[in-house]
């Protein structure tokens, strides 16, 4: 069993520790995208999150908006953040949210300005936030401090085999030790859900997790879907793989979570875990991105992402770890993979070490080490939204 | 141990998956039982790709398909031992 307990972090003002140190350029919403990645080019060091939300968005889609405006700059993994938005009500919102964390941040609005002066006013403050930020030193951190997320994605038969339970060996193994970790995909946990509700740590959380299940089958599959979910689920590259329906797809899915812990509560997309050190589970879209995006904006800061046939997704402020099982992904697209476990097919790995692997990986991953998604520029930010805007 | 050329996840399963490249049909294929480590041969009856599932046994039209000792499906045709199940033979119960 590996016994590696310590890794070298940024601990930050609220005490949480970060693994990265990010000076983020937030734009509120989309039509600030454009100064925001002006700023970035102007300061080197910092780096912009352009995405196409945040107009006219009303009721539960608008709190999960502010929610992951306000999660993302307040994760550890950013030191410091500038939000620009078009007008400052809701700029002040976010910066304010982000403030309660204690780091440095700054809002800038551009109506009654302009593109050009904001731009030089929020590129002064992010120069600072720059100079502020590269003064932070890695001090040694307890391994509980780091909280984990995972979510696969192009997964095929290998996944179920091999690399997903090796996530789920390392949740085993780094739970007792006191991280925190979430898994999510609500609706690739069809046909499995009754073995996931028994993994809830209590009879209320497991009933907390159907009303959730049941709620995605309600709202989202049940008044959208066509006669067999159009191919999404599972997707081509899914079939591609060798996965036939979706509870295939959704037992080999639980894997990840092994096979000792049991889950302490249930999450809102991008929801901060509250309960304390544990397994959560968060209501989440099965898309890469999206999903991702979420789990960064519930505070994770390092990401273990099983594949099979090999999805190359990265976040611009998570670490995202790829783990494949499967020889013919290795053969074709190593470039993307950075734990090979194809030795669990060949009979040469057992997950024991499959999941030590792994879990070195993560330290080394937590002391600096860029991923692949990290070193190809895989940078993608993608929010969720629940509805149509007003 | 010999590399195996079929994983079976669970005891109960019907199903087991193919973990080698360039299976032939007719190749005898080493299965292992991740569960317990027990092993048996199969031969395939179609050349299957890497990934895809094989009939452990003869699967009557409309029976359940058994992987991870669960249902995933039911079969639409019957597929004989050694034969490929996928999406063409094996369909979901739900949606």
């Amino acid at each position: 069993m590996s016994t590696q307990n310590i890794f070298m972090g940024y601990r930050r003002e609220n005490d949480r520790v970060g693994v990265r140190n990010y000076v983020v350029i937030l734009p509120l919403d989309d039509i600030s995208n454009a100064a925001c990645e002006a700023v970035a080019n102007n300061i080197k060091g910092t780096i912009a999150l352009p995405h196409a939300y945040g107009r006219l968005q009303f009721g539960k889609d608008l709190d999960l908006h502010f929610r992951t405006m306000i999660g993302t700059g307040s994760n550890p993994n950013v030191a410091a953040c500038v939000v620009i938005g078009i007008e400052p009500g809701w700029t002040q919102k976010v910066v304010d949210g982000i403030a309660a964390t204690g780091k440095p941040v700054a809002g800038f609005a551009i109506e009654k300005h302009g593109d050009i002066t904001t731009i030089a006013e929020a590129s002064r403050k992010a120069k600072e936030f720059v100079h502020w930020a590269t003064e932070c030193q890695r001090e040694e951190c307890d391994i509980s401090d780091l909280w984990i997320s995972t979510k696969c994605g192009e997964s095929d038969t290998t996944s179920g085999i091999g690399s997903n339970p090796t996530v789920g060996n390392m949740y085993d193994k780094l739970i007792p030790k006191g991280i925190c970790g979430v898994f999510g995909e609500t609706s690739e946990i069809t046909g499995a859900e009754h073995l996931c509700k028994s993994r809830a740590a209590t009879p209320e959380v497991g009933e907390k997790f159907m009303k959730t299940f049941q709620a995605y089958q309600d709202e989202v599959i049940e008044a959208h879907k066509t006669t067999d979910l159009s191919d999404s689920q599972p997707t081509k590259g899914n079939i591609e793989g060798g996965l036939s329906t979706i509870e295939e797809k959704a037992f080999g899915n639980l894997e990840k979570i092994g096979k000792q812990v049991s889950f302490i509560d249930v999450l809102g997309p991008a929801e901060e875990p509250a309960k304390g050190p544990g397994l959560y589970f968060m209501d989440s879209s099965s898309a890469a991105a999206e999903c991702v995006t979420l789990m960064a904006a519930g505070g994770f800061v390092v990401h273990a992402f099983p594949t099979g046939q090999g999805n190359i997704i990265g976040n611009p402020i998570l670490p995202v770890i790829k783990i494949t099982a499967n020889p013919r992904t290795i053969r074709t697209m190593s470039e993307h993979i950075d734990v090979d476990v194809t030795g669990i097919l060949t009979r040469e790995l057992t997950m024991d070490q499959a999941g030590d692997k792994l879990i070195d990986m993560i330290i080394k991953t937590a002391n600096g080490r860029m991923t692949a998604a990290e070193a190809l520029g895989h940078i993608e930010f993608v929010m969720t939204k629940l509805y149509r805007s007003a | 141990m010999a590399i195996p050329q079929l994983l079976v996840h669970d005891k109960r399963d019907n199903v087991g998956v193919v973990v080698v490249e360039n299976l032939k049909a007719g190749d005898e294929m080493l299965c292992v039982v991740t569960e317990d480590n027990s092993d048996f041969t199969l031969a395939a009856k179609e050349d299957i790709p890497i990934g895809h599932k094989v009939a452990l046994v003869d699967i009557d039209k409309g029976e359940t398909v058994i992987k991870y000792g669960e249902d995933i499906g039911r079969v639409i045709t019957t597929v004989a031992t050694g034969g490929h199940v996928h999406v063409h033979n094996l369909k979901t119960k739900r949606w």
